[in-house]
């Protein structure tokens, strides 16, 4: 019964494609597996919108939306329904564009932002035999395709004729190539361990379970250090507070996409919560076992709540971080990533590989552990050193 | 000849004529973008997905923003005036077509190729046998070009490297973004420019 | 160490998240339409016009004298003086406004008017609740919309209008003794010149009314 309800998606698939004829049918499930991608996500990012608001309105002890429910009724839903005027609003305004704007550039800007965003989940496994395109290379085509974003970013930042805009594409395509290292070589010691770049096969690898709890990588020594590194990056790759730079609205605007409005504006926060969820499933599936569940005692819920479930908690804990730390400056933000997130990336890798290498007993724990906690210490130390941290003192406004 | 291959070559080759032909170098750099993103399909075409998937992860989340990069950082966003080919254009065809050459020489002579003429259906070559076959048949060529890397971007380093200043490294940094800041002035300037031009 | 700070400040955060569920105390939201606060007793948003008595054209205070006018520093009032006179509380004519407007989208509620007002005529309101669909005409108040009536001052500032009521009293006493002062002296010259034809007693341009027949409802 539970594996029915776990595999309920495919089954249903499978039964709808047995109604096309045999030529039609990877057409078809393709496009049905599009369909479901494309109505899901941006449904996630319409909740996520009006979650993020009410959280951080918690967080400051306010209320945050609540007066929005069923359009038409007196039910309010505690304010869910935001997003269907928000949507409603952002289609229906004018969509202006600057007169000395690049106009092609300006208009390609926000769909080349879109379409790599949306491919990066073909390769996403959102459960038991729940994965698009199943590559034999699927993390580096996820990371192929988020390199184009960079190109987005630029063109819509350079296409605006807007100080502001270019300086946030600047800010923005700096920041994502410096976090791109850390981000990718922490995901590389997952692929040395499994031997695979394939992500259906990395979260079969962590589909084991001893005495009850599940192999998931975030439980050695390497695979916590990777996932923070990996949180982080994916913070900042996803242009998230503290990481917000690229649109500091109290500096920039709305950075690279200051001259945009109305659709386009809103494709370019789609794209920006798309490419978040995106980023975070990819963490999910590498550091926190994809679709398994972290207990054996537990794995009668359907594969794909999993899923769901930890990329609804990460979610709260980007919203959770928004509402905590402020904005790092740029060159904060940049000896962060070239002097402590790249070095202990490199290290984690040494220590993965002698995770691999040494035998399964406790000495190996031991070693990974001391040696990384020393590389975390030693390394935040530098990084804190020239900081200077303490009372803020004023020279004049005292 | 299939029909996707047609259509992908098609716009990789309109793309790498804007690329040389347009007028605007960003536009330039960005048709060349394009261009990268059709090699990268035509790589998937022919199932070589580890080549195509890091043809898109080095060119066009790479080179590409490095070409922009440069272009935004040493010149204005001026369109330039003159004819679109450069003066010494006999020359520039003559060096691609013995590029081209000696490429095509090479790859006609090498091993790799079914040494009969007929067209076999390519080995199934999975990221593990590439990764295998980098590490032990061509593990020194490998090792020679990461050398070469370092050695290329440590002198980038000493190149961008300022005077040792008297005060600490903190000032190499903020110098370093003020560098990339430039950019906006001069993109600013050429706007208004423009916008005088058109008064 | 790094990072220890960041988990306080995650701490603290959570705190507030979980906290804002538990105990009431810590929302200061206020839902408006359900629920309100008490006004503070200093707030002001508009001005109005007091009027003594529940006949807005005969007790309005104002006399047009446009000091108001003149001060207003968004020059949003607009006064038209009246030909005619009309005894003001102490019974002397006065003039009176015909037109008094107030462009409340200009006005920026620095109850400079009310500062500079001789009369205790024009007084800060406390009405909120001014948003309308037509943003010009609706936004001009008149005459007939600013007069309220000294209960009302009452109500919205009870310190300020005592205040204001003790200074008209206090006037008003003034003016009866001054009154009867003048008529007294008229009397008594009456009374001294009564052989001689002297002109009748021109200097006294009252017309004294008693103050108990003014009707007005003081606190
Ligand atoms: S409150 Fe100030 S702005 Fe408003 S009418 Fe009086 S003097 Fe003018
Ligand atoms: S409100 Fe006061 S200041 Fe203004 S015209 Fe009337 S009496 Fe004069």
């Amino acid at each position: 019964m539970a594996d029915k309800i776990d595999q309920i998606f495919v089954t249903l698939k499978a039964l709808l494609l047995g109604y096309v004829p045999e030529a039609l049918q990877p057409l078809v499930s393709g496009l049905l597996s599009v369909l479901l991608v494309l109505s899901v996500f941006p449904g996630i990012f319409a909740l996520v919108t009006v979650i993020e608001r009410k959280g951080l309105g918690r967080i400051q002890n306010r209320l945050g939306p609540n007066r929005v429910g069923i359009p038409f009724t007196k039910i309010r839903l505690c304010g869910f329904g935001q997003f269907i005027p928000d949507g409603i609003k952002s289609l229906t305004k004018e969509d202006v564009v600057p007169r000395a704007a690049d106009k092609v550039v300006h208009y390609l800007a926000p769909i080349v932002m879109l379409v790599p965003v949306l491919l990066a989940y073909a390769v996403l496994p959102f459960g038991r035999h729940m994965t698009i395109a199943d590559f034999d290379a699927g993390l580096l085509f996820f990371f192929a395709v988020g390199g184009a974003v960079e190109v987005s970013v630029f063109m819509a930042g350079w296409s605006s004729r807007n100080k502001y805009s270019l300086l946030g594409a600047m800010r923005a395509i700096a920041q994502m190539i410096s976090y791109e290292i850390p981000l990718i070589l922490s995901a590389v010691t997952v692929v040395m361990i499994v031997g695979s770049l394939n992500l259906s096969e990395i979260v079969q690898q962590q589909n084991a379970y001893t005495h009850g709890l599940a192999h998931w990588f975030v439980f050695t020594p390497w695979g916590l250090v990777g996932f923070l590194l990996f949180f982080i990056a994916s913070l900042a790759e996803s242009n998230r507070c503290p990481f917000d730079l690229p649109e500091a609205e109290s500096e920039i605007i709305a950075g690279y996409f200051t001259e945009y409005s109305g659709f386009k504006f809103a494709l370019f926060f789609l794209g920006e919560y798309l490419g978040m969820f995106a980023i975070i499933g990819l963490g999910i599936t590498l550091f926190l076992g994809g679709w398994t569940s972290p207990l054996a005692a537990l794995t009668w819920i359907p594969s794909y709540v999993w899923f769901f479930g930890k990329l609804a908690a990460i979610v709260f804990v980007f919203i959770w971080i928004r509402g905590t730390l402020p904005r790092l400056r740029m060159d904060q933000l940049m000896n962060l990533a070239w002097k402590f997130m790249l070095p202990l990336a490199l290290i984690n890798i040494v220590v993965a590989a002698i995770w691999h290498f040494m035998a399964v007993d406790w000495p190996r724990w031991l070693v990974c552990s001391a040696l990384i906690f020393g590389a975390y210490v030693v390394l935040g130390r530098g990084l804190m050193k020239h900081q200077k941290l303490g009372k803020r003192t004023y020279r004049f406004a005292e | 000849m299939s029909l996707s291959l047609i259509i992908l070559a098609f716009v990789t080759l309109l793309a790498a004529s804007a690329a040389m032909s347009l007028r605007n170098l960003v536009h330039c750099a960005l048709a060349l973008a394009v261009t990268f993103a059709g090699l990268a399909a035509l790589y998937l075409n022919l199932d070589a997905q580890f080549v195509g998937f890091a043809q898109i992860l080095v060119y066009v989340g790479a080179v590409a923003i490095l070409i922009v990069f440069a272009i935004l950082l040493t010149r204005s966003g001026d369109t330039p005036n003159e004819a679109v080919l450069a003066p010494g254009w006999i020359s520039g065809i003559a060096i691609s077509a013995g590029v081209f050459t000696v490429l095509g020489w090479a790859v006609l002579n090498s091993k790799a190729l079914p040494s009969s003429g007929t067209l076999s259906l390519a080995p199934a070559a999975t990221v593990k046998d590439i990764g295998k076959v980098l590490m032990e048949q061509y593990v020194l060529p490998l090792e020679v070009i990461g050398l070469l890397l370092t050695a290329a971007m440590i002198g980038a380093v000493v190149i961008a490297l300022k005077e040792p200043s008297k005060s600490s490294s903190s000032r190499g940094d903020e110098a370093q973004i003020k560098k990339t800041e430039q950019v906006e002035p001069s993109h600013v300037g050429s706007y208004v420019g423009e916008k005088k031009g058109a008064a | 160490m790094l990072g220890e700070q960041i988990i306080k400040g995650l701490a603290v955060t959570a705190k507030n998240f979980f906290g804002s569920y538990v105990s009431k105390e810590r929302l200061t939201t206020v839902q408006y339409p359900e629920e309100r606060l008490v006004p503070q007793e200093n707030t002001r948003q508009f001005p109005f016009l007091v009027y003594d008595g529940d006949d807005a054209e005969k007790g309005l205070r104002c006399v047009a004298c446009q000091i108001c006018e003149k001060e207003c520093p968004p020059k949003c009032i607009y006064i038209v003086k009246s030909k005619d006179r009309k005894p003001d509380y102490k019974g002397q004519p006065q003039l009176y406004p015909v037109i008094f407007d107030i462009d409340i989208s200009v006005c920026m509620s620095c109850s400079i008017c009310v500062e500079v007002c001789p009369f205790e005529s024009i007084k800060m309101d406390t009405d909120f609740e001014l948003s309308n669909a037509n943003r010009f005409e609706a936004l001009l108040l008149h005459k007939n919309d600013l007069a309220k009536p000294n209960s009302h001052y009452q109500k919205v500032h009870p310190q300020d209008a005592q205040d204001s009521d003790a200074v008209i009293a206090g006037e008003k006493a003034k003016a009866a003794a001054k009154a009867k002062a003048a008529a007294e002296a008229a009397e008594a010259a009456k009374a001294k010149a009564a052989a001689a034809p002297a002109p009748a007693a021109a200097a006294t341009p009252v017309v004294p009314t008693p103050p108990a027949t003014t009707p007005r409802n003081q606190a």
